[in-house]
Formats: structure tokens, sequence, C-alpha cells
């Protein structure tokens, strides 16, 4: 099996455009009761992008963005991370804990377990509709968090990517809550025997 | 006026006097930076993967240690570079998330031990390392003087 196969890759990118839309409307409902506030989502964006541009996707290498990194196990093995910039994490968090935007001050551990807290759900979320659309079990781990470049926090997906292709795949998901924007990428890291259990559930191959 | 030539990642370049080379938020990549002092001409690669073998996709040498630095020597050597003038720094490999499932996860040091390994059978000293922690790094080479800037989110700059 070819993994760089364009062909593959289409279909690939359909089924997982489906997953993206249900995975994120599981994510918006849970979002949505547990602030117990109407949440609004744009239709997600998915992408395959080539391995060097994954660090601009967040506005360059450089800038500053939260990363929330879950392992997966069970059916499918892997990794499931969440990406944001410091200034939709800070209005996730404000939604969240009712606080004020203020977008300078380093986040506290409280401010820090509800930003992976909301990693659980949106993680738990995406599993949930691939485990719909597969039949696969799945388990997730307890969610880490790391604040720093975008660059090297997105080594970590783009680096368990290039051991199987040249490309990575994301996600990208706005959610509204009156006049708060947030935008969050998602990228799902499956191992490589994963990727092809995955790709044959999913009628790919 | 310095030119400042961008390395992107599994990418490498090289330059010469005056230029400098740069590569932005390392994280579990490795940046090798090799230096020609007598002839001022610099190489820098970002690598990230050990090795080559057992990986399907390596089609691109720059992404891995033992393929991606002998290219880097033998462009430096095309412009005018010796290898016995050659000697090594070495900066990133971090580990960006404590990941419990494996030891083969922790990427960061596995891209520094092969770095390491490939520099040694090249016969290629290294001189200075900043490696390690838990952080990303932007490195800036400069034909100079071979000095490597590296900066960082909350930890400062610092030059090896």
């Amino acid at each position: 099996m070819n993994f760089s196969n364009s062909e593959i890759n289409e279909m690939y990118l359909d089924v997982l455009k489906e997953l993206g839309n249900i995975g994120t409307g599981n994510a918006i409902s849970a979002l949505a009761m547990m602030i117990g506030k109407r949440i609004d989502m744009k239709v997600p964006i998915v992408k395959i992008v080539d391995l060097r541009q994954v660090p601009e996707i967040l506005g360059g290498a450089e800038i500053p963005i939260v990363g929330i990194l879950l392992n997966v196990e069970g059916d499918i093995d892997g990794f499931i991370m969440l990406v944001m910039s410091q200034a939709s994490a800070h209005v996730l968090v404000n939604m969240l804990l009712g606080t004020s935007l203020n977008e300078y001050s380093e986040f506290t551990d409280i401010e820090k377990s509800a930003l992976m807290e909301i990693g659980n759900i949106l993680a738990g979320a995406y599993l949930t509709a691939l485990s719909t659309l597969t039949g696969f079990k799945m388990i997730q781990s307890v969610p880490q968090l790391a604040e720093d470049m975008a660059g090297a926090i997105l080594s970590f997906p783009a680096i368990q990517f290039g051991e199987t292709g040249d490309t990575a795949l994301y996600i990208e998901t706005e959610i509204f809550e009156q006049s708060s924007r947030i935008i969050a990428d998602f990228f799902l890291i499956p191992t490589e025997e994963s990727y092809k259990k995955m790709l044959r559930a999913l009628g790919v191959v | 006026m310095i030119e400042t030539i961008k390395v992107g990642m599994a990418d490498l370049n090289v330059a010469k006097y005056p230029n400098a080379l740069t590569t932005l938020g390392l994280g579990s990549c490795v940046g090798v930076c090799i230096y020609d002092g007598k002839n001022k001409i610099i190489g820098m690669i970002h690598i990230m993967l050990p090795y080559s073998w057992g990986v399907k996709n390596n089609s691109n040498p720059a992404k891995f240690a033992d393929t991606g630095i002998p290219l880097l020597i033998s462009k430096m050597e095309s412009i005018g570079s010796n290898k016995k003038n050659m000697v090594a720094k070495l900066a990133g490999g971090a580990q960006m998330f404590e990941v419990t499932r494996s030891e083969f996860m922790n990427i960061g040091k596995r891209n520094v031990e092969a770095a390491k390994k490939v520099l040694a059978d090249l016969n290629i000293p290294i001189v200075a390392e900043d490696t390690g922690g838990n952080y990303g790094r932007t490195i800036i080479f400069y034909s100079e003087d071979g000095r490597v800037e590296i900066k960082t989110i909350g930890k400062g700059t610092k030059i090896i």
C-alpha cells in the first residue's frame, strides 16, 4: 500500500471531512452543555498540507501557541493533538470559567486544567465520531499541555507524520459564542499500522 | 548587508560570508550547524528523524541525520569548503510532551544521538551543543565567526 498515492489521499480526505463534521458537531454540543450557552461553528476545514508548511499554519514557526496532546490506545493507536493560538486559548478559558479577557497574562494552573479538560472533551468527541464510523474501540489518555513556539509544538505531529509521509492532515475548527471567536486545529495521528486499519475500516482501501 | 537565509523543516542550506542561516521554532528536531572557519562557509540542516532505513517515506534526504548530514557536507564542499576544516554545533532535540507509551517516542533524544553518531563517523568534531529540555528554540548561525544564537520563549537568548 502506497500512502503517498494522491488518489488514496483524496478519498481519505473525504472520509476525514465527514469525520471532522461529525466530530466537531459532537464537540460543540458537549462544550455548549458544559458552559450552558449557545455555541455556533463553521464547517471545519480539512486539509492535507506539506510537512514543511506545518509550522506556518498558525502564523509562523515562532508564534507562541498552546498544544494539548492525548494518547489514543485500543483498536487504533496514536495521538490526538489540539493546537490554538494563545488568544483563542484565552477566549476558550474565559468562556469556560466566566472570567474576563486578559490576553497577556500567563495561564494559571486552574486555567491550564480547564484547557486540558477542553482537550479531553474535544478529543473524546472526535474519537466518538471515529468510533461510530469504524466500529473501533479507542481509549484516550490524560491530556498534556505545552505552551511554546508553533514550530516546536507542531514538530510533534510533523515527526509522527514524517514516518509515513511528507504530508500532514489537519482539521481547522472555528467556534463562535456571541462575539467570541476561537480557532482550534486538530490533528489525528495514528500509527502506521493503525492508519492502514483505519483506511480499511473507512472503506478507502 | 548580511542576508539571513531560512532553513525549513526537513531542509538544508549553505552560505558564505557574510551571510547567516536560520531555522525557526526547533522542537524535537535537531539543527546541525557545520562551520568551516578557514573559508567562512556555513551549512545548516533541520533534521526530523534519526535514520532513513526502516522508514517507508525516505525520499527527502534532508529529513534524516544519516542521509542529510553527508549531503550537507558535500554541498558545503561544492561551494569551496573542505571537510578537514569543519566543526559542528547542535541545537534542539527537546521533548515537547512527556509521552509515556515508549522510549521510542523521545524522538528529540534519538535525533541528537543519531546526529552525534553520524558526525563522529565523518570525523567532524562537535564543539558546542544546546540540546534537550522541553522547550522550543530558534537558531541563527553566523558565517562571520561560526557563532550560533539560540532564542527561546521565556528562557532568554544564548550564544554557543
